[in-house]
């Protein structure tokens, strides 16, 4: 039997040698190869993970993601992106636990502080001429911005009439964001921001401390609904008069912040609002004609509508 | 088929930095093509001017890097506070708010692991003056890549201790004094790659 033959006339270390280098008379057969070795695992571990288990990340920002899977890789100890795919199509509990690196989000509470002011000096007057709201904050990771929010409705004298939804689509995230348990630590470091904010009162009022942990209040909690949804396979998430989605575009490919942003319009309603991240923005996007620009700086758009409200 | 060049750079400073990207960048003729991304540390909590003030002397375009915007020719690019900056395979600039790298975010690592990945052997990798070892390991994994790997003397760095760590972790290329780096940049900007098997003998396939 005849194998399909191999270079053999080229020594092996000299075909290997060439692979890293780029374009090169050895590998000028069908197409020579620029890829490294790794984006090509890479891409094999992504698309594995999607048709084994139906989470998509193939448009997700590759820099960020290959990050994150090579300090998976590292804390598994395994040799490179190969032996993870093998793991992860043939492990379950493994795959739960990757899932856990490819979700991380750092976050915390009333983070960029002017945003928060902006929507109360701006945002919560019309909203006080509706009967009830909804918010969603979605990728809301652990939940510190959701309860930011909840606060600063709460000041406002405003938080019975909101309901906010919490979306994630990391179970262990969400789990925390309802619990609303933090580290004392943390809080402490969130006292000036919110204070930065135009926060009205004491921080340390809207939790209680038991060593060293705070937990939010109940009134805060109860006002809040917590929910697995997932931005890249779930659908709308209807009528909404605010969505908050800050620091989750970035990891994305243009097609994919894309696909989110028009799910995003078609959540909102007309004259209702979209707040991304300090460095996210609709500028880049098709959808940016349905939407005015209330402030450039702290990225809040108005989707603009039929019947303009406020 | 053309001989392959140059076509990126990225710089990581820590402290001293500002002095020394002042002085670097202004020595750079309006003529230099290839892209620079770079990640200086600085506090998060304060507000940062550095594009302004970067861009007082430069002969090229010195902006904040905006997420999935091109890496262009002819235009400095600097990692915003509070976020990492990295490159993606298309060459496209990403941020991302994961957790800090060497106590930093922005840090030097994640930019030149993810551009060294995007480009391998057509990166130039800077590190300058620093109180820090973020950038040793990144300067690496850019010369795993068959890129090439300068340091900036620490006998002429404000703080040599950086530019120390990043000739403790391995080999590098080049070892200048901050006032050569720009011509130095120069000189590679017009040169082809060197070929394969003399010093990119350690570059093989790229697996760790």
């Amino acid at each position: 039997m005849k194998l399909a033959s191999a270079p053999r006339s080229l020594p092996a270390d000299a075909a290997l040698g060439t692979i890293a280098e780029g374009p090169s008379a050895l590998l000028a057969g069908p197409q020579a190869p620029r890829e490294d070795v790794e984006s090509i695992e890479l891409s094999l571990l992504l698309e594995a993970i999607r048709r084994r288990w139906g989470y998509d990340f193939t448009h997700y920002s590759h820099a960020s993601i290959r990050r994150r899977l090579d300090q998976a890789r590292r804390a598994a100890g395994l040799a490179n992106f190969s032996d993870l795919l093998s793991r992860v199509l043939h492990d379950e509990s493994f795959f739960d636990r990757l899932l856990r690196y490819m979700s991380v989000t750092v976050t915390e509470m009333f983070r960029d502080p002017q945003c928060y002011r902006t929507v109360r000096e701006r945002l919560i007057p019309v909203f006080k001429t509706f009967p009830f709201i909804k918010i969603w904050c979605a990728g809301c990771a652990t939940g510190e911005e959701v309860y930011s929010l909840a606060i600063l409705l709460h000041e406002e004298g405003f938080l019975e009439r909101a309901r906010l939804y919490a979306t994630d689509f990391n179970k262990d995230s969400l789990d925390i964001a309802e619990k609303g348990i933090y580290p004392q630590r943390a809080m402490d470091a969130y006292a000036a921001n919110y204070h930065q904010s135009g926060g009205r009162g004491e921080f340390s009022d809207y939790y209680s401390s038991s060593y060293d942990f705070a937990r939010m209040k109940g009134f805060l909690r109860d006002r809040i609904i917590f929910s697995y949804h997932n931005l890249v396979t779930d659908g709308i998430f209807g009528e909404m008069n605010l969505i908050t989605c800050r620091n989750v575009l970035i990891y994305f490919d243009k097609t994919l912040q894309e696909q989110v942003l028009r799910l995003f319009t078609d959540s909102l309603r007309h004259g209702a609002y979209l707040c991304l991240g300090a460095k996210e923005s609709l500028n880049f996007s098709a959808v940016k004609p349905l939407y005015e620009t209330l402030d450039s700086r702290q990225r809040i758009y108005k989707k603009r509508g039929l019947v303009a409200h406020g | 088929m053309a001989e392959p060049r140059y076509e990126a750079v990225v710089m990581g400073a820590s402290a001293g930095g500002l002095q020394a990207l002042k002085s670097l960048l202004s020595a750079l003729p309006e003529s230099f093509r290839l892209p620079i991304a770079i990640v200086q540390h600085v506090d998060a909590s304060a507000k940062s001017y550095l594009a302004e003030i970067l861009s007082r002397d430069c002969k090229l375009a010195v902006t904040e890097a905006e997420d999935k915007a091109d890496f262009r020719s002819g235009t400095v690019y600097l990692a915003p506070t509070g976020y990492h900056l990295l490159i993606e395979p298309d060459c496209s600039l990403s941020l991302s708010v994961d957790e800090k790298v060497n106590y930093c975010r922005p840090a030097i690592d994640p930019l030149f692991e993810s551009a060294a990945n995007a480009f391998g052997p057509t990166l130039i990798g800077v590190v300058l003056t620093g109180a820090n070892q973020d950038g040793a390991r990144g300067l690496q994994h850019i010369r795993t890549r068959g890129g090439c790997a300068i340091v900036q003397d620490p006998e002429s760095a404000e703080s040599r201790f950086m530019p120390r760590a990043a000739l403790d972790a391995g080999p590098v290329d080049h070892i200048v004094p901050l006032s050569e780096i720009a011509p130095l940049l120069g000189a590679l900007e017009g040169q082809t790659l060197p070929t394969t098997g003399s010093k990119k003998a350690g570059a093989k396939g790229g697996l760790k």
